[in-house]
């Protein structure tokens, strides 16, 4: 034998070994490591999220529903063998679309990609007839929220949405949950996410390598969230926000001597149903270029000067202080009072006459509020109206704005000049630095018609509500009430247009000036039309309801907004017996 | 030729026969496991029926190859060595293509691949060339062997693209001149130009090669760099092997396989599959089958009674070695993934009559061995 011939056997040895030594390194050495990857590859954790819970209406009426919705997933591992031209066909989507979605960073390999959501029966049918060809597919089931009143509570129940990475990190509850998974992006949505969610289920399945279920291990079901009674009436919203539908502006209405919020509107508004499935990149830019800004919530977000309708509260500063009694004719209204070298004019040239203060504040008189303005002083002001909660927020939520009640310490600090009677008069009638928001203004007028007390407004029923007794005079209260109801239901009164034959409801307008009348009359835009008030409460005997009103850039507040509450009022009344007779 | 001399019988090679068949059985039985639907599809083909006609097709294809002397193969094997590169030619230009390569030439009733028979051919020939050559090798002969059965070869084959054949052969082609015997001189040049070459080659080598094959030889280097793409099969194909543990999970209990995570499981991927089941000691012991088959295959080249048949046998012995460390290299990750077959385990009909009919002549060359020169 020759010496290269033992080289060969020798190869051949040591081929034998370096195999051998592999094999004890990879099925000795490591087999757990192995074993354990081998279980991961064929087990796979599928998230089922658990129903989420209801949100009813004050009469049991589901504000929020869940309608079962089917969905197409690929498995990761297969994203790059899938047939994207037979899925784009099937699904009427493009094939870059599909592309861009497999291309995203997998959460994890056995985590799902989401292709399409909400899939006909068709759609189904088609997948599972060509499933051989689309390795990785997984259709599911799932629940879809479906908001039956639409944008008519949009502001109110808010929008689901992805889970974004800022949630993740504010509440690590998130962290188990599938970045497909919906939770609640604004309004109770959001800040009763975690009561509404429930508890995901898990189904441990074998799958094989093209991700289809083979044996079930183990399942653990889901647990629906806690449903959710509000203290909302679902058909007073409704006819609030049918009568506001084409307007800018706001209606929220209070329970006077609870605080229950019966309704919250904000107009425009927009369509939860569409947030579904994710916001469509077109909808969302709509929404937010539009300069009437329909996602914000001027219920409570909305800052306004609250025109006539503060009348109510300088008049009852005036009672309370004891410097004007309800029949003491106060001014004789020209039309105006002057004031160094200004000229303060009431709303109605001719003047109104002598003036007590039922007719002050019958006939929205202004002249009589700037001369008690400036007996009370600003001071007294103030305090009158932050008693009655302006300037800070009602409580009722954390997105509220506070509003402003100025006085002349806020004026020195905050514009750095001195404070004048004139502002003492701009302010007695609603106008200048003040700003409120439509909430306070009903809660306002829910302190006057429930003898002085003031309730934090609330939204879930059951919730204790907060009162608190401003020993107001009941007198002096029943005095402005009476006037209030002449607003509506006496011929001068400035809402007489708005009468009901069907509720009798009493208020005060305001109309609020958005520019002077000079400028005014120079450019004739839409937007400078006054801002329209309208606080009131119904019925007028035992008020079950406080309700605020604007309507922005609408015009007059007996013209435009008074009109509007009359038919929210109405078509919520008409509606309720309708239901009362049909059951 | 078909007056067998029982002499012939007596002397035909039992026990390495009996260690093919033994591991060609151990082969169906993984294909069996590894192809067994997981569900009730239906869809898949039974590959285990098919590979057991193949076996029964090649066990004649193995007698009808030790019937006739050896010898006379030499005296053809310029016709021969034609014939196949014919064949290699005209799979270029009508060959079935699967998978994105060229190998397959289809006669109607089945297909076949060309540079399987081929590799017979190429044994035979390179055999021949090399026998009534001086030893050491000239440097004309050298240069002559190489262009006739590396450079013409290599070049038709990568064309397919097959790669990893063309690797193969030509590496054959060096391993029967270093066999037959090189001056050192020339051996120490050759490996010289060899290096040096590879040196500048490299990047023209590395653009000449397909974007998947490169994907693959990167994925050899690292795995994790695409654990979902190419780094999968390798990947998958360890977890497969290491999951096996000492005693395996049993014959039909191996779960990669038939749960589809391992990829081409019924003809590259079959080792896993076994390893999977039969765990380290019954890697040990197919290794010991394979490790005798080679060592007897090896013997023979040393027993045989001329150097044809010592030239022969060298050559089907090194190819035998060549594939089935390449083959079980890619599976337990320590070797590129290219598509190479495991030696009568792997499914595949031409592949196993080819390697049958190498069986049949290292048979052959050893069952003459006492044969007189000149009856």
């Amino acid at each position: 034998m020759r010496k290269k011939d033992y080289i060969f056997a020798t190869m051949i040895f040591l081929i034998f070994i370096i195999i051998l030594l592999r094999l004890w390194q990879l099925q000795i050495l490591n087999t757990e490591k192995y074993k354990k990857l081998a279980e991961q590859n064929r087990i796979r954790i599928i998230k089922i999220p658990a129903p989420r819970g209801i949100i009813y209406d004050r009469n049991g009426i589901p504000l929020v529903e869940n309608i079962p919705s089917f969905a197409v997933s690929i498995s990761p591992e297969y994203a790059y063998k899938v047939d994207i031209n037979i899925l784009a066909k099937i699904l009427n989507l493009s094939a870059e679309e599909i592309e861009k979605k497999l291309s995203k960073k997998y959460e994890s390999i056995y985590m799902p990609i989401r292709i399409k959501e909400d899939l006909t029966f068709k759609e189904i049918a088609m997948l599972e007839a060509r499933r051989s060809e689309l390795p990785g597919l997984i259709i599911e089931t799932e629940i879809k929220r479906h908001y039956p009143f639409g944008p008519a509570t949009a502001h109110l129940l808010g929008y689901l949405g992805k889970i974004t990475e800022e949630q993740i990190k504010d509440n690590l509850q998130y962290k188990n949950l599938p970045s497909y998974f919906m939770v609640g992006q604004t309004g109770l949505e959001k800040i009763f996410d975690d009561k509404l969610r429930g508890t995901p289920g898990e189904k441990i399945v074998e799958v094989d390598a093209l991700g289809r279920e083979l044996r079930l291990i183990k399942e653990s079901p889901p647990v629906k969230g806690e449903d959710i009674y509000l203290t909302i009436d679902a058909l007073l919203q409704e006819s609030a926000y049918k009568s506001l539908e084409t307007l800018t502006g706001a209606f929220v209405a209070i329970k006077p001597d609870t605080g229950e919020i019966l309704a919250l509107v904000s107009s425009p508004s927009f369509d939860p149903n569409i947030f579904v499935e994710g916001v469509p990149q077109h909808y969302w830019n709509e929404l937010i270029n539009n300069p009437q800004n329909p996602l914000l919530n001027r219920v409570i977000q909305g800052l306004y000067a609250p025109g006539s309708t503060f009348k109510v509260i300088t008049a009852l500063a005036g009672l309370e202080e004891g410097v004007i009694t309800p029949d003491k004719v106060l001014v004789n209204c020209t039309g105006g009072i002057s004031f160094g070298a200004w000229t303060f004019g009431c709303w109605k040239k001719g003047g109104h006459g002598p003036v007590n203060l039922r007719k002050a504040l019958v006939e929205s008189c202004d002249v009589y509020f700037y001369e008690l303005g400036r007996i009370l002083g600003i001071k007294k002001i103030h305090k009158y109206a932050t008693l009655l909660g302006l300037g800070s927020p009602t409580g009722f939520n954390s997105d509220e704005k506070a509003g402003l009640v100025p006085d002349d310490e806020w004026k020195k600090n905050d514009k750095k000049a001195s404070w004048f009677l004139g502002d003492t008069f701009n302010t007695s009638i609603g106008q200048g630095f003040l700003k409120v928001t439509p909430l306070q203004m009903a809660r306002v007028m829910a302190i006057i018609v429930n003898e002085g007390v003031k309730v934090t407004p609330y939204i879930i029923r059951g919730n204790e509500a907060k009162k608190e007794n401003l020993n107001l005079n009941p007198k002096n209260l029943e005095i402005i009430k009476k006037a209030l109801s002449a607003v509506v239901n006496e011929p001068e009164g400035t809402a007489s247009g708005a009468r009901s034959y069907i509720i009798k409801f009493g208020g005060k307008t305001g109309t609020v000036q958005v520019i002077s009348k000079k400028l005014k009359e120079k450019v004739s835009y839409k937007n400078i039309e006054h801002h329209a008030w309208f606080i009131g409460f119904a019925p007028t005997d035992d008020p079950e309801m406080a309700f605020s009103l604007i309507v922005e850039h609408g015009g007059s507040g007996g013209a435009v907004a008074a009109p509007v509450a009359k038919n929210i009022l109405e078509g919520y009344i008409l509606k309720k017996r309708q239901l009362n007779v049909k059951n | 030729m078909l007056k067998i001399d029982r002499r012939l019988i007596s002397y035909f090679d039992w026990i390495t026969f009996a260690i093919v068949f033994f591991i060609c059985i151990l082969g169906i039985l993984t294909l069996y496991s590894a192809t067994r639907p997981p569900l009730d599809e239906g869809e898949q083909p039974p590959f285990y029926v098919k590979q057991l006609i193949w076996l029964a097709i090649a066990t004649l294809t193995l007698i009808a190859f030790v019937t006739f002397d050896y010898i006379k193969l030499k005296n053809f094997w310029l016709i021969f060595y034609i014939i196949g590169i014919l064949l290699l030619i005209i799979v270029l230009f009508t060959g079935k293509t699967a998978m994105g390569a060229k190998r397959w030439i289809n006669l109607g009733f089945f297909s076949f691949q060309p540079s399987e028979v081929f590799k017979i051919i190429f044994i035979i020939s390179i055999s021949a060339f090399l026998e009534d050559k001086q030893s050491p090798l000239s440097i004309k002969d050298t240069l002559k062997a190489l262009l006739i059965f590396g450079i013409i070869p290599f070049s038709l084959i990568i064309k397919q693209p097959d790669l990893g054949t063309a690797v193969l052969l030509f590496a054959i082609t060096f391993i029967m001149i270093i066999y037959k015997g090189l001056p050192v001189r020339l051996l120490i040049l050759l490996l010289f130009i060899f290096i040096i070459s590879i040196f500048f080659l490299w990047e023209i080598l590395w653009e000449g090669l397909k974007e998947y094959q490169k994907n693959r030889l990167i994925a050899f280097i690292d795995p994790s760099i695409d654990p979902k793409g190419i780094g999968y099969n390798i990947m998958q194909s360890v977890i497969t092997v290491g999951s096996g543990g000492l005693f395996g999970k049993g014959f039909l209990e191996g779960t990669q396989g038939p749960l589809k995570f391992l990829p081409e499981r019924h003809t590259d991927f079959i080792f896993p599959i076994f390893a999977e089941e039969w765990g380290f000691i019954g890697c040990f012991i197919l290794l010991t089958l394979y490790f005798t088959l080679f060592i007897r295959c090896w013997k023979t080249s040393i027993i045989a009674k001329d150097e044809f048949g010592k030239l022969l046998s060298i050559g089907f012995t090194s190819i035998f070695v060549l594939y089935f460390f390449i083959n079980i290299g890619m599976t337990l990750g320590i070797m590129p993934v290219v598509g190479i077959p495991l030696p009568f385990m792997s499914y595949g009909g031409t592949t196993l009559v080819a390697n049958f009919i190498g069986i049949a002549l290292v048979i052959n060359v050893r069952m003459r061995r006492f044969e007189l020169f000149y009856p």
